[in-house]
């Protein structure tokens, strides 16, 4: 057993474990993206960082756990970290409900970046769920640094994929679409208000309560004006 | 001809020396610069002129590795007068054989010459160049022929083996390197020793060592030169290290940008092989050990040593999480210990001359000596060991010989993309690992490149960024996205599109960067902007406030125009002018046509009344 000490609380935990996994044995919460419990862990998206006791800052879905390690999940230093990640992955993927979620629960509410919507945040998750799950092989990275990109071999048709949909159930951002206001040119903010939450609402998808953007709950449809702009004010007046 | 005892070795060196000792030595330097300058043409030429002399017999002719003062090449030294020649061209070599070696008469223009006193020098050691330097581990690197085993053992070559293989167990050797005080000479400093004993003591029947030799700075040549001018020092080293942590198999990774290295590796391995020091049983022992060579294809991030050791299992070299450290988990799983370059051919040197004596050398914390490769904007460019706690000044200044006048030296990069630049007013710190890295800074591999006073911080800043946002593996979010984005607001800067938002986003993001990255090229890719902001801020704020590019380099931010009172009318920058966007007659001063000029700067080059000036 190894004991380790997170956020001042004291842990017996087995070698082998992962920081991510005692973290979230102990029921704290820390973002994640690029991890799934299915798939290998891979330390990409560096939203998972915690600070260790030497001031170092690591990715707990790859860092094992260590005799007597100090752990602070979110230190004033994680979270300033964190949202700077964050703003990074909007500036490149505004798009994505996951990413907007996550701007809103960290208070991210600017994106200081020129905006590039490029729909894919190079996680990973597709090549190792193609890879390690659906045992394919189909699609993996190409070139590198600012150039890098996800791709079947030389961008050809792949012989080996069975159009499984597996890279598209497990993608965090070209499933859910975020149906904020002006996409893709600034943060959606809705989720931060106090007024009611933004399910995804599609306009070519069935509303389970039949009629999208109508019932009070779901307060934007994709052709809604913005909530905070005075049209959106009348409009809740009506409802 | 297998070599099974000490004995043995030390009768075969006696025998080299006695053939060897009586007879004058030519040594052409063949070190990439060198043969770049032709080299190759003049060692051809002397073989022809010795031949014809009479002297072929008489005299050796040597093509050695580098000698060091690459910017006056090429290079040829005689022994054992020690007379230095430097920039001497093929048509020189008739009057070398004819005059030096027939009649003694040396030939005063090759000579250098002493920058202070302006006296021709006729020694190497009297040049001031080599005069501060402190060579160790280039001990032999411009003395013995690369290619050649022989050349090695003749000046004592395997000798640390044979003690090690035969007198020390390999915990004593461990002990003396730790006792030694030496650190990674590949960037980051950890006490070689303590690597050794923690691979020692990992558990494991197979275990390996690992050549580091990607070297990727850009302008740094330390690795190859001592690959290419001394490859067996390195191979010696390594067999040590083998011996030290038991592993049986050794892996060289040296990158295919460096093709005469990897040719003087393989003829040193295969002559390695055909003396016994390769192979089974070395030295009548029961340690045997063999090596391989892995050509990396040239990826800078294949340095960090666990994207070296995928690179090695021929996958895409990507960095991993550590830990595990490749000391425990190394390549294909087993522990591996990973050094650069100069640090295994510092091993050979620890042995046979004593730890006490190799921790003489140096600081309290960093022993030893360092190589450098100073380039840039310095007098004499090439290749330096100096021992380490020298101060920058002393390396720049004496050993450099400061910039050529009227220029004036303003910065220095030390380390490469992932070092940081410190200024003029920082030159008295020792060079050491804690002075360094506390400056900002870093050792790293050992690039060191001079910048003058025509040099844009900013600008440099850019470069560097442009660099690594291409060289990051682009793996994790902020080494890709943020090397990118540092380089998009670096270029807004020098684009004079920049406000002073941008310039606090800058240094959050370099600090987030630094902090979250996966592996040490992202958490030390910033280093160049936030040295650069934290020495140099005052350039930033002239780019944002007053648009203006104090050096004169961001293209965006200039203009050429012509000083009317300095201009005599000569014509000469007119037809030079790629855009006809001068306009003039004789005697008459000329102006520059802003609307078509393209600012570069060939008029400024060509002017000989310095009457283009740059706004």
């Amino acid at each position: 057993m190894t004991r380790l000490y997170i956020n001042g609380i004291e842990v017996d935990l087995e070698e082998g474990t992962t920081l991510l996994e005692a973290v979230e044995h102990l029921g704290i919460e820390i973002p994640t993206l690029c991890f799934h419990p299915g798939l290998s862990a891979y330390g990409a998206c560096r939203l998972c960082v915690v600070e260790l006791g030497d001031g170092r800052l690591v990715s707990a879905c790859t860092y094992p756990v260590q005799e007597g390690l100090q752990v602070r999940t979110h230190s004033p230093r994680v979270l300033r970290a964190r949202r700077m990640l964050i703003e990074l992955l909007l500036s490149i993927c505004p798009g994505s409900k996951r990413l907007q979620d996550l701007a809103a629960e960290h208070q991210v509410e600017r994106v200081r970046f020129s905006v590039r919507d490029e729909r894919c945040i190079l996680c990973g998750l597709c090549v190792r769920m193609c890879a390690e799950q659906m045992m394919a092989h189909a699609i993996g990275f190409v070139n590198r640094g600012y150039r890098r990109r996800i791709t079947t071999p030389f961008d050809l048709t792949s012989d080996v994929c069975r159009r499984c949909g597996g890279c598209l159930y497990i993608c965090p951002v070209c499933e859910l679409r975020c149906q904020g206001p002006e996409a893709p040119s600034v943060v959606c903010g809705s989720c931060m208000t106090p007024a009611p939450t933004c399910p995804p609402v599609y306009e070519d998808l069935a509303c389970y309560m039949g009629a999208a953007g109508e019932c009070g709950t779901c307060v934007r449809g994709p052709r809604t004006p913005d909530r905070r702009s005075p049209d959106f004010t009348r409009r809740r007046e009506s409802v | 001809m297998k070599i099974r005892t000490l004995e043995q070795l030390k009768a075969l060196q006696g025998e080299l020396r006695a053939a060897r000792d009586h007879k004058p030595c030519v040594r052409v330097c063949g070190g990439t610069g060198c043969r770049a300058r032709g080299s190759e043409e003049v060692l051809a030429r002397f073989t022809t002129l010795l031949q014809e002399a009479g002297l072929a017999e008489a005299v050796d002719l040597r093509f050695t590795g580098c000698h060091g003062l690459c910017e006056r090449g090429p290079l040829v030294s005689l022994a054992p007068e020690g007379i230095f020649y430097q920039g001497v061209e093929a048509d020189d070599v008739r009057a070398i054989v004819m005059e030096t070696l027939a009649r003694g008469v040396v030939i005063e223009r090759l000579l250098a010459q002493d920058p202070v006193t302006g006296k021709r020098v006729r020694r190497e050691q009297e040049i001031p160049f080599y005069r501060r330097q402190h060579r160790l581990v280039l001990r032999f690197n411009g003395v013995i022929d690369p290619t050649d085993i022989r050349e090695y053992i003749a000046f004592g070559g395997y000798h640390a083996l044979g003690m090690v293989l035969t007198r020390l167990t390999p915990d004593e050797v461990i002990e003396i390197i730790e006792r030694s005080g030496l650190r990674g000479r590949g960037g980051a400093g950890f006490p070689t020793g303590k690597k050794w004993r923690l691979a020692r003591a990992a558990p494991g029947s197979r275990k390996y060592v690992i050549c580091n030799g990607d070297e990727g700075d850009p302008g740094a040549f330390m690795d190859r030169s001592v690959l290419e001018g001394n490859p067996h020092s390195v191979i010696e080293g390594m067999i040590i290290g083998a011996y030290a942590v038991g592993a049986a198999q050794g892996i060289i990774y040296v990158r295919e940008e460096y093709p005469l290295a990897v040719r003087t590796l393989e003829i040193a391995l295969a002559q390695a092989r055909d003396y016994g020091f390769l192979g089974e049983e070395i030295f009548g022992s029961a340690f045997s050990f063999d090596m391989e060579i892995v050509r990396g294809a040239g990826a800078f991030v294949a340095g960090e040593e666990t994207a070296l050791i995928a690179a090695v299992e021929g996958k895409v070299s990507e960095p991993r999480q550590r830990p595990p450290y490749p000391v425990h988990r190394g390549v294909w799983g087993h522990p591996t210990v990973i050094n650069n370059v100069e640090t295994w051919a510092n091993v050979p040197v620890i042995i046979e001359r004593g730890p006490e004596w190799f921790a003489s050398l140096g600081t309290a914390t960093s022993k030893g000596t360092k190589i450098f490769s100073l380039v840039g904007k310095v007098a004499n460019t090439g290749l330096v060991e100096i021992p380490m706690g020298m101060t920058l000044r002393e390396l720049i200044e004496e050993i450099g010989g400061g910039a050529p006048p009227p220029r004036e030296i303003k910065a220095v990069q030390i380390g490469g993309p992932s070092g940081g630049c410190l200024p003029k007013t920082l030159f008295d710190l020792p060079i050491d690992y804690e002075s360094l890295t506390e400056a900002g800074a870093m050792m790293g591999s050992g690039g060191l490149i001079v910048m003058d006073d025509r040099t844009c911080m900013v600008d440099v800043a850019r470069y560097f960024m442009d660099f690594l946002r291409d060289e990051s593996c682009g793996k994790c979010l902020p080494c890709r996205e943020g090397t990118n984005r540092m380089y998009e607001l670096l270029t807004a800067i020098c684009e004079g599109r920049a406000t002073e938002s941008d310039l606090e986003l800058l240094e959050e993001l370099a600090q987030v960067v630094r902090e979250t990255s996966l592996c040490g090229l992202g958490q030390t890719a910033p280093n160049p902007v936030l040295t650069t902001l934290r020495y140099f801020r005052s350039e930033y704020e002239a780019h944002i406030r007053e648009r203006r590019c104090p050096a004169g380099v961001c293209k965006a931010l200039i203009r050429y125009v012509i000083n009317a009172e300095r201009c005599t009318g000569c014509l000469a920058c007119l037809s030079p002018c790629p855009q006809q966007a001068i306009r003039g007659q004789l005697k008459q001063p000329h102006v520059i046509d802003q609307e078509r000029c393209i600012k570069c700067g060939i008029c400024h080059e060509v002017c000989q009344f310095e009457a283009v000036e740059i706004v």
